[in-house]
């Protein structure tokens, strides 16, 4: 079984330790100002939030430890933060593009 | 009736990334202004040989030949350029890409421009060497054809027999190398009873992605649209079945679908727009907004032999001759969704009533819709008719005058 196979739908919690597969391509778009997200078929503009998320999702980090790193970072409630991430990853697990 | 067909916002065809670039806001230098205005997509169809010989192929009728394809150096300086540009995507297409002995360079150069790259391959003839090869050099992504399910009606279909366990074996590959996968399912009545299947071959392959890509009726399929246009009823149940299945396989299985706008009320927004967001360039570096653009023959294409391609891009009379809505004529040209679908495709409106600024018939304002509905409706009641297989001998004889009438308008 290749590392590409999809095992089921991802329900993302405080412990899933989330990771972009290895076929996503989180860069930076010089020309435009802007990171994109490269997909199969598909380029997603995450916001700059969204994009500080994603760098911490190296599969070591678990959600609650990303929560809390930005809460520090951008000295916010870790609660708000948390709510906030589980959202996105959750999001982005639904269509493919967190596995954890 | 299907909240997909009704509004047709679905539309991604086959290699149309999904966001045009219009509104994104560059920053201050000048490379950016003009990446902001660049494609984010291009399709590069690298040659037109193939091993298959399917009757819907996207292909022109008219075939390149081997002896005018760009050279290797000449493709991979439009890789850097693409990159250089702001293009993100590129796809490797033909034909078959695999044909061109020298893949492997194409890769590495868009590798190295930065672009992500993906293969979109019959991969009958693919060995699992220069799978792994090409895996090394950057390749991102493959997306492999099943012309049916059914191994025999493919073989028929694509007119190659022993395809299946070959596009299998490949299947597997692409997935153990930790590759992402697309399955592309071209559908058409000859097939469509068979869309729940493909899902389930798409599952057990591991495929991220599925294409139930109903067939466009352009080029080689427009004149094989009655062996391949399913009835109004087909086309329903596929879409909603489809739709069971999203909601069932989220986060598992991403289902891409385009529907067959001949049973549609509002025209597909083609290619995001004329010139806006996608470009293709041809085996022999003819740059199209469109694969289908030379069907409107007065148009005069560039070549990236002779004019740089961002040059092409901004300037060319070919890009600029339907960009934005100021060609339009009505019913489009005071249309409210005239920004969101601009007036459909101009290939369609050009096949069906012999000019690419109307209308596309598919919208139901069009004069022209309701001829070309019962069109489709009366083809695909008959029984279907035999193949015009793809190859270089039925297109010499489809490019004699054809006795093909375009539509009068309703009164």
């Amino acid at each position: 079984m290749g590392e590409t196979r999809s095992a089921g739908r991802l329900i993302v919690d405080q412990q899933t330790r989330p990771y972009l597969p290895p076929y996503l391509k989180l860069r930076h778009d010089a020309g435009r100002d802007r990171w994109v997200l490269l997909a199969p078929e598909r380029i997603l503009s995450p916001d700059q939030t969204a994009v500080a998320v994603l760098q911490l999702c190296d599969g070591k980090r678990t959600v609650e430890e990303i929560a809390a790193l930005l809460a520090k970072e951008y000295s916010a409630p870790v609660e708000v933060i948390k709510t906030d991430v589980l959202d996105l990853l959750q999001g982005l697990a639904d269509k493919g593009y967190i596995k954890g | 009736m299907s909240e997909e067909l009704r509004t047709n916002g679905h539309c991604q065809t086959v290699s149309v990334d999904d966001e045009p670039t219009a509104g994104v806001v560059g920053s201050e230098s000048a490379t950016a202004a003009l990446c902001a205005r660049a494609p984010v997509g291009l399709l590069a169809e690298l040659t037109h040989r193939c091993p298959l010989q399917c009757s819907y192929c996207s292909n022109p009728i008219e075939l390149e030949r081997v002896n005018n394809e760009l050279t290797t150096e000449e493709w991979c300086s439009v890789m850097t350029q693409a990159g250089e540009m702001g293009i993100l995507q590129v796809h490797l297409s033909g034909g078959e890409p695999t044909a061109r002995k020298d893949l492997e360079a194409i890769v590495s150069a868009a590798s190295e421009a930065g672009l992500y790259s993906n293969l979109i391959t019959a991969a009958v003839t693919l060995k699992y060497d220069r799978l792994e090869d090409l895996k090394k050099r950057g390749l991102d992504h493959v997306q492999i054809s099943f012309q049916d399910v059914d191994a025999a009606n493919a073989e028929r279909i694509g007119g190659y027999p022993g395809a299946t366990q070959k596009k299998l074996d490949v299947a597997r590959w692409v997935t153990e190398m930790g590759l992402p996968l697309t399955i592309n399912a071209p559908i058409h009545r000859q097939n469509i009873h068979n869309v729940g299947r493909y899902i389930d071959l798409a599952m057990e392959l591991g495929a991220q992605r599925l294409e139930i890509a109903h067939v466009q009726y352009y080029g080689w399929a427009f004149l094989n649209r009655a062996a391949l246009i399913p009835t109004y009823e087909q086309t329903i149940q596929s879409i909603d079945l489809v739709e069971n299945a999203r909601e069932r396989l989220k986060g598992v299985l991403t289902i891409d679908m385009v529907v067959p706008d001949y049973y549609a009320k509002r025209p597909k927004p083609c290619m995001g727009g004329w010139g806006k967001g996608f470009m293709n360039i041809t085996p022999a570096g003819k740059v199209l907004p469109c694969h289908a653009a030379e069907t409107i023959k007065h148009l005069k294409f560039d070549n990236v032999r002779e004019r740089p391609l961002l040059d092409i891009w901004l300037n060319s009379d070919a890009f600029n001759a339907f960009r934005g809505t100021d060609w339009m004529k009505e019913p489009c040209r005071s249309c409210a969704f005239r920004e969101i679908d601009f007036g459909g495709c101009r290939c369609q409106a050009m096949a069906m009533t012999g000019d690419p600024r109307n209308t596309d018939p598919a919208c139901a304002l069009s004069p022209y819709h309701g001829e070309m509905v019962a069109l489709a409706k009366a083809e695909a009641a008959k029984p279907a008719t035999p193949f015009i297989y793809r190859n270089p001998r039925n297109a010499q004889a489809a490019l004699k005058p054809a006795d093909e009438r375009p539509l009068v308008p309703a009164e």
